[in-house]
């Protein structure tokens, strides 16, 4: 069926793509371990938040995770694409812009598996680490969080596999990610059934080898 | 930073008649995708509980495969490499008859099938063995074990995840404005271009949104706690 569209691409789409090396600014790679991290840590504050006694903390917390798991992610992307350059009255590069709406919408969901991770953790651990004498922050980072990560690993993984095909919304932007890439090669070869379902094949086998090391982490828990 | 507000762009002209298009469009788009997906995900969440290797292996593809490749890439996949595969009269008629809302509705339907097969299977598989072995020593059928004991049990226990995924569904349904189905995203898009307007009417866009989801999630809460199973489901303020 006229694979050689495939091979003849096959640096350009994979290279460029999906690693984000070449003459464009791109690569879901260079896009998604960013937004993968920065979302995460953005997520344990959200989701300490939520938790906090206070009601300055928490109520603000909740709108933000109620906000932005209520809208599309496309529409996050035109708020930061858009409005906000216009807003600053500067221009912002379609990478800040991706990476800026992957974190702020993805901390929102982040924030629930933390929030959920947390409140897993047994009451009585810590009252045991108060009892030790030891402060709310540091109850909190030596006794709760770390157990708290072991339960959040599964949801977790969903979440950043989650994410890394999100990224492929960045392309609407102009971001030449893997999928930005087929476009662009499919614009030349009019060849969009290899293309489309060659990407989908590539998107596969990262988002599936993910969900393998987060079985395997799983099992080595147990 | 100088921006002037001037909301009567959203009532004014063309404005309020797109937004409405858009929200039409973003329901039709999103209610023929979610019985696709629904019946999808039945479908393949009873084969991957057969004995039949093949049905089984079959099932397990289809879901392995649809949900973890991106939306985005299934709209150009459906849209831009189906079609000219299709016999030549097949492509007439779709061409003639919005085909990119009939590839949308593929797009969404086929990837949020295989997520909700996940939805129905974990469902079904919470439910003890023993249940089903009980029912067949009371004397019923393997059939009429299904339908009275395991499935209403199975999905009233589905009702939360399955909400959560239809919401999911609904906003994904956003991702069709990329092959140009004029929904709600997209007419807020077109309203920012005809008017210049674009806190207007993106506020407009993103408030009929929430709109949305929370009224449904409100409703679904209100059936849940309906249909709740003393003691079978856990999920008081849960995620």
């Amino acid at each position: 069926m006229g694979l050689s569209v495939i091979a003849n691409n096959f640096k350009f789409l994979i290279v460029q793509g999906l690693i984000g090396i070449g003459p464009f600014i791109g690569g879901t790679l260079r896009l998604a371990i960013p937004a993968i991290v920065l979302g995460f840590l953005l997520g344990i504050f959200v989701g300490l938040a939520r938790l906090s006694g206070r009601a300055g903390i928490r109520l603000p917390a909740t709108a933000y995770v109620e906000l932005f798991r209520g809208v599309p992610l496309v529409m996050v992307i035109f708020w930061i694409w858009i409005i906000v350059p216009r807003l600053l009255g500067l221009p912002i590069p379609e990478y800040g812009v991706a990476l800026t709406a992957f974190v702020i919408f993805e901390a929102a969901y982040f924030g629930e598996i933390v929030r959920a991770g947390v409140q897993s953790v047994p009451r009585g651990q810590v009252e045991a680490a108060t009892a030790l004498g030891m402060t709310g922050t540091k109850t909190m980072s030596y006794v709760v969080l770390p157990q708290a990560l072991k339960n959040m690993v599964p949801s977790l993984v969903t979440q950043m596999i989650v994410l890394f095909k999100d990224t492929s919304l960045a392309s609407i932007i102009g971001y030449v990610d893997l999928t930005k890439a087929a476009q662009i090669v499919n614009n030349r070869e009019i060849k969009p059934f290899q293309l489309y379902l060659f990407i989908a094949v590539v998107y596969w086998i990262c988002t599936y080898s993910m969900s393998r090391v987060a079985q395997r982490l799983e099992h080595r828990r147990v | 930073v100088s921006y002037t507000f001037k909301w009567s762009v959203l009532w004014s002209g063309e404005s309020g008649h797109w937004l409405l298009q858009g929200l039409l469009t973003t329901l039709e788009l999103s209610v023929l995708a979610w019985i696709l997906a629904v019946a999808l995900g039945i479908l393949s969440g009873a084969l991957r509980t057969v004995t039949f290797a093949p049905l089984r292996v079959a099932a397990i593809s289809y879901v392995e495969f649809f949900r973890n490749v991106p939306l985005l890439v299934w709209m150009f996949f459906w849209y831009f490499g189906v079609p000219p595969l299709l016999p030549r009269p097949v492509q007439d008629w779709l061409f003639n008859h919005a085909i990119e809302f009939w590839a949308a509705v593929v797009a969404l339907g086929v990837y949020h099938g295989a997520r909700m097969s996940e939805v129905i299977r974990s469902g079904i598989q919470s439910i003890p063995r023993t249940q089903f072995e009980a029912s067949l020593a009371m004397g019923l059928t393997t059939f009429q074990a299904y339908r009275l004991i395991i499935l209403p049990v199975a999905l009233r226990l589905i009702v939360p995840p399955g909400t959560n995924e239809s919401l999911n569904l609904l906003k994904n349904s956003s991702v069709a404005l990329t092959i140009s189905v004029a929904e709600l995203t997209f007419q807020t898009r077109q309203i920012e271009t005809y008017t210049a307007k674009a806190i207007e009417a993106f506020t407009a866009g993103t408030l009929i949104y929430l709109a949305l989801c929370l009224s449904i999630a409100t409703v679904m809460a209100r059936v849940e706690r309906h249909y709740a199973i003393p003691g079978l489901i856990s999920r008081a303020g849960g995620p």
